[in-house]
C-alpha cells in the first residue's frame, strides 16, 4: 500500500498556489506539471533560460533550439521569456522562485540534502542542483519514502554526498507529507491505511506527529 | 569596422595549443557546431591545437561537436556542470582512462563565474555548494548570519559561439533557448568568434533587439542554415 509516482506527484501539485513560479527538477519532479490544479496559473521556470514553457511538441515538431533542462523538447505559452544563464540562475539564487521540487536519494531531518550521486565512482554531474536548493522559497522533495531495497530515504544524516545543507522545507513521500521544522521531522499526512509505529519503522529519524492527517490521493 | 570573417577555417585559424576555449550551447541548443568541426579538421590537418581547456555545460554528445573534439583527442581538460548527454561514450571513456581531465562546477556558479570574468569581478560569494565536496578547499565567509562559498571568476582566451542575426560588427541575436551561456562567454574571452546564421549590414539588427552587443565580439562568419546537434545525434552523425 503505497502511493504511485504519479499520485505523489499530484499531492505535490496541489500546494502550489496560484501566481507562483516554479523550477521541476528534471525526471520524476517534472510529473507535478501534469497536475497543476485547474484554475490556477503557474509559471515554469527552466535553468537554461526560460520563463513559462508548456507540453512537449508533437513528435516531429520539436524545434530543437527550444527545450527545457532535460534537454527535452518544450512549446512557449504567451507571456514566455528567455534569458541567458547569469540571469537564470539569478532568478533561483536571488529568491524570486515561489517553489522548486527536486527527487531525492536522501532526507535528513535537518533538512539536508542528497540527490547528485551515491558514491565517488562513475563521472559525477551536478547541474543545477546544488543551486536549485538555495533561493526557492520552498524547496520541497518529492521520492519514495524507502529505498528498493526497503531502506530509509528520510534519515538522520545523510551518507551519500550532499546536495546542499539544511535547504530542505518539505518531503511528499509514497506514504507520507512530512515538513522539516527546526531540525526535526513533522509528519503533516500519512496514508489512512498505516500506523503510526509502522511509517515510523520505514523512517530513519523520529516523526513528530500532531494533528496528522489523512493523505487522501485519488487514482490519477 | 568590420567583423566579417570569410571562412570557418580562417576564423579558428588563431587558437594556440593549450588555449582555453568557452564553447556556447546547453546541449545542441545553441552549439556552434560548424566553428567546432572547423577546430577539429584543423587539429587533423595539423596536429593543434591540442591540450585544449574546453568550458561547456555538458561534455559532449555522440560523436560530434565537443565530443569529436575529445575523440580527437584535442581536449586535456573539461569544465562543465553535467559531463553526461544521451550518448556519453567519448567523455566517459577519456576520463575513466585519464585522458581527460574534469573540473567539475554546478551550473548557476559556472554561468556566474564566467558573468565576473566579462564583468571584471574577481571573486564572489554564493550559497550554492556550501557543505558539499564541491566546496572543499574554497574560503567560506558568513553574511547576514548565512554561510557563503568563495568562488573565482572564470576567463578564456577564446570563445565559440553561434548566434542567429549578427551585424559586421558584431552585434547578436539568438534563436529561443540557444542563447544559454554565449551571451556570458562573449564577454568572458579574449577574443570570440560568432558563427552567425544571418549576416547583416549595421542597422540591419533593431538595437532594441541586440542581445550581444558588438563590443564583446570580435570575429563574425556567416553559416547558413546551420546544423543542429539533436538532430545529428539522431541520425548517428560522426565528425
Amino acid at each position: 500500500m503505497k502511493l504511485s509516482n504519479a499520485q505523489i506527484a499530484w499531492r505535490a501539485a496541489q500546494d502550489i498556489a496560484d501566481g507562483s513560479y516554479v523550477n521541476l527538477g528534471i525526471g520524476f519532479p517534472e510529473m507535478v506539471a501534469r497536475y497543476s490544479v485547474e484554475g490556477r496559473t503557474v509559471v515554469y521556470h527552466t535553468e537554461n533560460g526560460l520563463l513559462n514553457f508548456g507540453e512537449s511538441p508533437r513528435e516531429g515538431e520539436e524545434d530543437w533550439d527550444l527545450i527545457n533542462a532535460g534537454k527535452r523538447a518544450v512549446t512557449l505559452k504567451p507571456g514566455a521569456s528567455f534569458f541567458h544563464h547569469a540571469d537564470s540562475f539569478a532568478m533561483v539564487r536571488g529568491g524570486h522562485l515561489d517553489v522548486a521540487i527536486l527527487g531525492a536519494y536522501q532526507v535528513a531531518q535537518n533538512g539536508d540534502l542528497a540527490n547528485w550521486r551515491v558514491g565517488s565512482k562513475g563521472v559525477p554531474a551536478v547541474g543545477g542542483a546544488m543551486d536549485l536548493v538555495h533561493g526557492a522559497k520552498q524547496v520541497a522533495v518529492i521520492t519514495e519514502h524507502v529505498t528498493k531495497d526497503g531502506q530509509p530515504k528520510l534519515v538522520e544524516a545523510c551518507t551519500f554526498p550532499l546536495t546542499g545543507v539544511g535547504c530542505v522545507t518539505r518531503v511528499y513521500t509514497s506514504l507520507a507529507v512530512v515538513d522539516i521544522v527546526e531540525g526535526r521531522f513533522v509528519l503533516r499526512e500519512k496514508l489512512a491505511g498505516m500506523s503510526l509505529d509502522e511509517l515510523q519503522s520505514l523512517t530513519g529519524a523520529p516523526l513528530i506527529a500532531e494533528n496528522v492527517v489523512d493523505l487522501n490521493v485519488p487514482e490519477v | 569596422m568590420d567583423k566579417t570573417i570569410p571562412s570557418l577555417a580562417a576564423a579558428v585559424a588563431d587558437i594556440p595549443d593549450g588555449a582555453t576555449l568557452m564553447i556556447g550551447g546547453f546541449g545542441g541548443s545553441g552549439a556552434p557546431i560548424e566553428l567546432i568541426h572547423a577546430l577539429i579538421d584543423r587539429f587533423r590537418a595539423t596536429g593543434s591545437p591540442a591540450k585544449l581547456t574546453v568550458v561547456n555545460n555538458n561534455a559532449g554528445n555522440g560523436r560530434i561537436g565537443i565530443a569529436a573534439m575529445i575523440d580527437a583527442g584535442m581536449v586535456a581538460k573539461m569544465v562543465c556542470s553535467f559531463p553526461r548527454s544521451s550518448d556519453p561514450r567519448a567523455f566517459t571513456e577519456a576520463y575513466l582512462e585519464g585522458r581527460v581531465a574534469l573540473e567539475l562546477v554546478p551550473q548557476g556558479t559556472l554561468a556566474e563565474r564566467i558573468r565576473a570574468g566579462g564583468a571584471g569581478i574577481p571573486a564572489f560569494y554564493t550559497p550554492t555548494s556550501f557543505g558539499t565536496e564541491l566546496a572543499e578547499g574554497k574560503p567560506v565567509a558568513e553574511f547576514d548570519g548565512k554561510p557563503y562559498v568563495q568562488e573565482r571568476w572564470l576567463k578564456a582566451d577564446f570563445a565559440l559561439v553561434k548566434g542567429h542575426l549578427g551585424d559586421t560588427m558584431g552585434n547578436l541575436t539568438y534563436r529561443l533557448a540557444a542563447r544559454n551561456f554565449s551571451p556570458l562567454m562573449c564577454m568572458a574571452a579574449a577574443t570570440t568568434i560568432a558563427q552567425v546564421s544571418e549576416l547583416v549590414q549595421p542597422g540591419g539588427i533593431d538595437p532594441e533587439q541586440v542581445v550581444t552587443p558588438g563590443i564583446f565580439v570580435d570575429h563574425v562568419v556567416e553559416v547558413k542554415n546551420p546544423q543542429q546537434e539533436e538532430i545529428l545525434i539522431r541520425e548517428g552523425a560522426v565528425h
